[in-house]
């Protein structure tokens, strides 16, 4: 396989083998991920993407079947150490889900929940990262004057950009979004694609999409895997317009998947 | 149109509809029922005196009318009371034997603190060491002596306050000799003398306070009134034995309104009389109360830990699912297994245990090893703890796991999650079992019968006395009430009211208790339930 030249990579995935019990998710997955750019995963549903991307923030770590080979490094420090403390890395890594899931609390305290169980406790710090996180998440303006309300009653699309601000309020490197438009209309879905465009200036982005326009609209660089092993891993124009893999090519045109 | 009934279904709806009739007709009969006997008992009565065929007669409160089949009234029950002249309570007459009924305006119902209610009238005063003004009427001068009389004994009261204050100081020396006793050693006969001779000027105090009381309490009692009955046989009654005196005959309704706060008053607040079917419930309410908030502060940390731990650490397998199935199966064990359980492990275990390692120099009386309302809390929380478990885990498997993903992918640790998320939003749920199982301790009394309820409790287990709570203690409850005034008192017949009167109050408190819960958790669901998902 021939991979992209990163410079500075923030992960760094060499031989990532992910079992289940016996049954092996991921094989052997090699690849560097870029800072402050915008990769995706892409691949046929059960390829083992959603699962990749669980490793970085080690949320596979709370099924108990699940063994893991190989070595992933962030910052060049091996995430799955035993020093390592997966608390503190899930504070470096957020995570957008698929389904959104704000809590059923206000609006305001869905933001600064991340804050809060990190011991902040300052009102004026928490106002003021709760402004910056829904600005940056294009909410703000939506939702300024109701701040004390119940999450549960915006919409959806408003719902999943508050579970964006969520994640980004306690400032992460990255944020992971597991197919975060699927469950979302095409206007909301088109919102949050600017956002992701947007977000990019401050953090590393990794998405996972089922979504083949969406990973051509919004990602630099894009993984296609297949059965738990990658196949091609290049810049997104590359791998949409000439693939080197055959299997690519045929999942990209639509003859699978 | 063109389908026979039977295809589009309407049965069923008339099916369940006449279900949920039947059963919403059971319950409002069972209230109403209770409400109309209990409700009614408070209401002062007229007093009918009739005069018999045969030249006698009979006076009280007309209880029952039967009648023949025929629809004519065939015979009358009346309440005459006077249970020291006649022996019982009630007494039937044939409509036929009466020659006239009249309620006469000067007849008196006098609640006693023994032999029950008497009917009759005003004789005489015969008044040795109380003061009135001999110018007002029998009547009012009977009610002036009464106030007088009341006046002198909050006296005897207050003296009776210091003699009690006695009795605990002798009985701190005499638990301090035991101890000492019971240590042996050296210096240990040296301080029996030592507090020996303590107790000797406490004890004179106590003697000569008491022989005071007692001598002050006998002059006070030498104060009667006479009274006849319609037979014009009389009864000399020391003023102080009457507890209400009244003509209800003479009463406005207003007035009688006014009796009934009264007696409903009394019924709250003051101590049973004549083995509780008369007086007040109050001890029992206390009792009630106090047992289910100490059951409560007991079987929820313990319910919703164990839950807790069964949802969320506990990994999913056979010992899991067989614990659960167990724990659903505790909650339909009959209740005196719990109440037998309860004695022979808190009881006899741990307060035997108790016992002999803090409380030894009591032994064989026992101190924390017999009944009271620590254990019976105990033995009620361990009987609705399988409730609130069922309940809470119900509560935390309904809230999505992506909740639970959230607010670690955030960085919460597992215990943020639970504490933060989880607990607050499952609270609704949680309370919800409360309620039920809150529903069903206040009204058990099996297990409490031989855990430590008693007909009549000298204290309560809650007072002004260092420590204050004193968990030890036997108490009284409503439950239990009922089954001692309804089937074990004297006198059944004029407890019936009584019993009424004590299933309506426990129905009240139950239902208390319940709302405030209900109230409580509707206010929950309002911060955190959104308008639309």
């Amino acid at each position: 396989m021939n991979a992209p030249q990163i410079a500075d990579p923030i992960f760094q995935i060499e031989g990532l083998s992910l079992f289940y019990g016996e049954a092996a998710a991921l094989k052997e997955i090699g690849l560097h991920i870029p800072r402050r750019q915008v990769t995706a995963f892409i691949g046929p549903s059960g390829c083992g993407k959603s699962t990749l991307l669980r490793t970085l923030n080690r949320m596979n770590d709370l099924i108990d079947t699940v063994r893991i080979e190989g070595s992933i490094r962030m910052d060049g420090e091996e995430i799955y150490s035993p020093e390592v403390d997966a608390i503190e890395l899930r504070r470096r890594v957020g995570m957008v889900f698929q389904a959104y899931n704000p809590f059923p609390k206000s609006i305001y305290e869905n933001v600064v929940f991340g804050l809060r169980i990190a011991g902040v406790r300052n009102k004026s710090a928490l106002d003021e990262a709760a402004e910056r996180a829904l600005t940056a998440a294009a909410l703000w303006e939506e939702v300024k004057d109701r701040l004390r309300e119940s999450a549960l009653g915006l919409s959806g699309g408003q719902m999943q950009r508050l579970c964006i601000a969520r994640a980004i309020a306690v400032n992460p490197e990255v944020i992971l979004m597991d197919e975060p438009c699927s469950a979302l209309d095409p206007t909301a879905t088109a919102r949050i694609e600017d956002l992701i465009f947007e977000l990019k200036k401050d953090f590393t982005v990794i998405i996972v999409t089922h979504n083949l326009q969406q990973a051509a609209r919004v990602a630099d660089y894009t993984a296609f895997l297949y059965l738990g092993s990658l196949i091609e891993y290049d810049v997104t124009s590359i791998i949409f317009s000439r693939p080197r893999e055959k299997r690519t090519e045929d999942y990209i045109t639509g003859r699978f998947g | 149109m063109g389908r026979k009934p039977i295809q589009r279904g309407e049965q069923l709806v008339w099916l369940t509809g006449a279900a949920l009739t039947v059963t919403l007709l059971a319950t409002v009969t069972l209230i109403g029922v209770v409400m109309v006997n209990g409700l009614g008992y408070f209401w002062p009565s007229t007093l009918a005196v009739a005069r018999l065929v045969d030249g006698g007669t009979a006076m009280g409160e007309i209880t029952q009318r039967d009648y023949t089949d025929e629809g004519d009234l065939w015979r009358i029950q009346f309440k005459v009371g006077n249970r020291d002249l006649y022996g019982a309570d009630f007494r039937w007459i044939d409509a036929a034997a009466i020659e006239t009924l009249n309620y006469p305006e000067d007849a008196a119902a006098l609640e006693r603190e023994e032999y029950g209610n008497f009917y009759g009238f005003l004789e005489r005063l015969d008044l040795a060491t109380v003061q009135v003004d001999a110018g007002l009427p029998p009547w009012e001068r009977l009610q002036a002596a009464r106030d007088a009389v009341e006046e002198r004994f909050e006296a005897i009261e207050s003296l009776n306050e210091s003699v009690s204050a006695d009795s605990h100081e002798m009985e701190r020396i005499r638990l301090a000799i035991l101890e000492l006793r019971y240590e042996g050693g050296a210096g240990a006969e040296d301080g029996i003398a030592r507090l020996e001779e303590q107790l000797a000027p406490v004890r004179a105090d106590f003697d000569a306070r008491n022989a005071e009381a007692a001598a002050r309490l006998a002059e006070l009692r030498s104060n009667t009134a006479t009274f006849a009955d319609a037979a014009g046989r009389t009864k000399e009654m020391p003023i102080l034995s009457l507890v209400r005196t009244y003509r209800p005959n003479a009463m406005s309704v207003p007035a009688k309104a006014l009796f009934y706060l009264g007696k409903v008053w009394e019924l709250l607040s003051a101590n049973p009389r004549e083995s509780n079917t008369e007086g007040g419930l109050f001890p029992a309410i206390f009792g009630t109360v106090m047992l289910v908030m100490l059951m409560s502060l007991f079987c929820i940390p313990l319910g919703v830990v164990a839950a807790v731990y069964l949802q969320e650490y506990a990994r999913e397998g056979l010992l899991v699912r067989m614990v659960r199935i167990a724990v659903f199966n505790l909650a339909g064990v009959p209740s005196i297994v719990y109440g037998i359980f309860g004695l022979g492990f808190f009881v006899y275990g741990v307060g035997g245990t108790i016992d002999e390692l803090f409380f030894p120099e009591r032994l064989p009386n026992p101190t924390f090893g017999t009944g009271g309302i620590l254990w019976a809390s105990l033995t009620l929380a361990l009987l609705t703890v399988p409730v609130v478990i069922v309940v809470t885990e119900e509560a935390l498997a309904a809230i999505p796991g992506g909740i639970r993903e959230a607010s670690l992918s955030l960085g919460a640790t597992r215990f943020q999650t639970l504490w933060r998320l989880l607990l607050p939003i499952a609270a609704p749920g949680i309370i919800t079992g409360f309620v039920l199982s809150t529903a069903r301790a206040a009204g058990e009394v099996a297990p409490l019968m031989i855990t430590g309820v008693v007909k009549l409790a000298p204290a309560l287990p809650l007072d002004g006395e260092f420590p204050f709570f004193h968990l030890d203690r036997k108490f009284m409850h409503l439950g239990f009430h009922i089954y001692d005034v309804g089937f074990q008192s004297p006198n059944v017949e004029a407890a019936k009211p009584m019993v009424f009167i004590t299933t309506l109050l426990l129905l009240a408190i139950v239902i208390g208790l319940s709302i405030v819960a209900i109230v409580l958790r509707n206010s929950m669901q309002k911060r955190y339930a959104g308008k639309a998902f």
